[in-house]
């Protein structure tokens, strides 16, 4: 275990420092310079103004300076609000969009769980369809249609929640309701594919024959062993949720990283989109680093030696 | 003792051959995939509006009398009615038009991506699970490292540096987005290939690229006929999210994504429609892919074979 942590650990490494390496260049290779605008600025400030960003040392250099920002964890100031600096937003927006990511997780995941197992005792009744038709609809429905109909209907037509910010519990409804519905139709499926596939093993039926209770059954045999595949996919599930906080952030005005992010892209601020790509790629690539390490905890049979044949 | 006589060995005659004459058609893989597709309702439903889909977004546009860019000021913002069935935009462009137009888009990026994803994937793929051993590993911790990237964090940040249009987009997808395929490709050559009739089919002469043309691809495009379609809706989806940070289509052209975004600022005064159609459409068709998707996944799966 502990050596395969270790090569999980050092494959995560390698991963950013690629995604790194991989943000410099491409912001390097923009046409022209980021300082470039439409007023006119005499040449002394200029050179003062590159001086300032290091945007006067070869490129090697500002490559070596940049490594060392980001081991540092200092990505300097913002470019177009120069008296901001790129740790200042993150510190002020990633609390905000960490809880909006952690509600939303857990609403996805628990309330996926309990459709799709509710489905998968129900099959073929009228629970099972109307279940996996929301699931479906789920799936189809962007977040951000979601989001602007749950908007339009619940805030401004019927008045019931808070149309934005991020302030009471209150405001949290609609934000984490709209993110949250895709990723939970996807676990309720696959919840509930693969709660049918246990329910009919053997050991099932043992349990069943020794007369322990119903509930127990599927709470304590099947429902553990149907939950491995929702763990699986948990990763791809926080990149999409974790990028979804973007547009989420966006429509609802909610100050979290997200809009620093989108607000950096148009703005074409490129100090504020360099540190903010590279710590939200780090962030995912731990959190999949991390998933990966309860995997390997919760399922005995993992296979820590890869083999030919292995995916 | 019996007489041994001659009409016992008569040759038999020829009805026998009916017997082993084949009564039912015989039922390719792909036929008999077809006929339990056909079965499926829902997905037969997706197919179909997939159908009127296209050739809506390839004739649509031919049969509006109003144009995809042509600015009305006077008309902006008009609700659905006899000459606009969807409504006007801000600029008081026709909507119906639009949508169509948009749907070209849409699924061109869409079908692109899939399809340049399959291409790269079956090379990848087909490679490192062919050869196997030491170039298999090189090539699969290539691919587990860029799985590893943050998808769509990649494809903005492209997308900043190479500039929106149709074509970078379509790049940026399919950069990162071809490692999916590869996966799945390598995954199906390394148990096809060591198959019985492989084997056969070495022990004739057969040279590796007809091996791979033969032999590994057409048995196992059961699941890559499945990522494929499921490729197309998560590439919609992905331009659509983009268009809806502002990295999407430029004007005067709109896909789907870029009309939501466009009508976000009048939903709260009640102009509906704006938002509705385009958003209904990207949700009907994310919704015709996946259930076909779904279909296809037990229509392809040979264990399903009865």
């Amino acid at each position: 275990m502990g050596k395969y942590i270790l090569k999980r650990f050092l494959m995560m490494l390698v991963t950013i420092f690629i995604i790194a390496t991989l943000t410099f260049f491409l912001m390097h290779a923009v046409p022209g310079s980021p300082l470039e605008s439409d007023r006119n600025t005499n040449e002394t400030v200029q050179a003062n103004l590159e001086r300032f960003y290091k945007l006067d040392q070869p490129l090697h250099i500002q490559y070596l300076s940049y490594m060392q920002s980001i081991v540092t964890f200092d990505f300097g100031p913002s470019i177009k609000d120069p008296n901001r600096t790129v740790n200042e937003l993150l510190a002020r927006g990633f609390p905000i969009s960490f809880e909006l990511g952690i509600i939303t997780i857990l609403v996805a995941v628990v309330s996926g769980i309990i459709l799709g197992t509710m489905a998968a005792l129900r099959h073929n009744k009228m629970i099972d369809y109307a279940a996996m038709a929301f699931a479906v609809i789920g799936i189809s429905i962007p977040n951000f249609v979601l989001a602007t109909v749950l908007i339009q209907q619940l805030a401004v037509n019927w008045n019931i929640f808070p149309p934005a910010t991020w302030t009471s519990p209150m405001h949290m409804v609609l934000p984490v309701l709209a993110l949250a519905t895709g990723p939970m139709a996807i676990i309720a499926r696959l919840t509930r594919s693969s709660m049918l596939e246990v329910l009919t093993q053997d050991y099932i039926k043992m349990a069943r024959a020794k007369g322990i209770k119903p509930m127990r059954i599927v709470l304590r045999h099947a429902l553990r062993n149907a939950l491995m595949p929702v763990v699986t996919i948990m990763g791809t599930l926080l990149a999409g949720i974790l990028t979804g906080t973007f547009v989420i952030e966006k429509i609802f005005a909610i100050p979290g990283m997200g809009k620093y992010f989108v607000d950096s892209i148009n703005n074409r601020d490129y100090p504020v989109i360099m540190g903010t790509t590279v710590f939200y790629s780090a962030f995912l690539i731990f959190m999949l680093f991390l998933v990966d390490i309860v995997y390997g905890i919760l399922d005995p049979r993992i296979k820590l030696h890869k083999k030919e044949g292995d995916v | 003792m019996t007489q041994v006589r001659d009409e016992w060995f008569r040759p038999s005659d020829n009805s026998t051959d009916e017997k082993e004459a084949v009564v039912r058609p015989s039922l390719s893989y792909w036929k008999d995939a077809w006929r339990r597709l056909k079965q499926n309702k829902l997905a037969m439903l997706g197919l179909i509006f997939l159908a009127l889909l296209a050739v809506m977004a390839i004739f649509g546009p031919i049969f509006s009398p109003h144009s995809v860019t042509t600015q009305d000021l006077p008309n902006q913002n008009q609700p659905p009615s006899a000459t606009h069935w969807f409504g006007t935009d801000e600029a008081g462009r026709d909507v119906f038009t639009r949508t169509w137009y948009g749907a070209r888009i849409s699924l061109f990026v869409g079908l692109m991506a899939a399809l340049i994803d399959f291409v790269i994937g079956i090379v990848y793929g087909g490679i490192a699970g062919y050869k196997g051993g030491k170039i298999d590993g090189v090539m699969m911790r290539i691919i587990e490292i860029l799985y590893g990237l943050p998808y769509l964090l990649v494809v903005i940040l492209l997308l900043v540096v190479m500039g929106p249009s149709l074509w970078t987009i379509i790049l940026a997808l399919t950069i990162t987005g071809w490692v999916g395929m590869a996966r799945i490709v390598r995954g199906q050559v390394l148990q096809v290939k060591n198959y019985e009739f492989v084997t056969a089919s070495k022990s004739f002469g057969a040279k590796t690229p007809r091996i791979i043309r033969k032999n590994l691809i057409p048995n196992s495009m059961g699941p890559i006929i499945v990522q494929m379609t499921l490729t197309v809706p998560s590439a919609i989806f992905a331009e659509a999210f983009l268009s809806f940070l502002g990295l999407g289509i430029q004007a005067p052209f709109a896909s789907w994504g870029v009309m939501a975004n466009d009508a976000l600022p009048v939903i709260i005064t009640g102009d509906w429609w704006r938002l509705f159609f385009p958003a209904l459409f990207i949700s009907l068709t994310m919704f015709a892919f996946n259930v076909l998707g779904d279909g296809l996944q037990d229509a392809l799966d040979p264990k399903m074979r009865k």
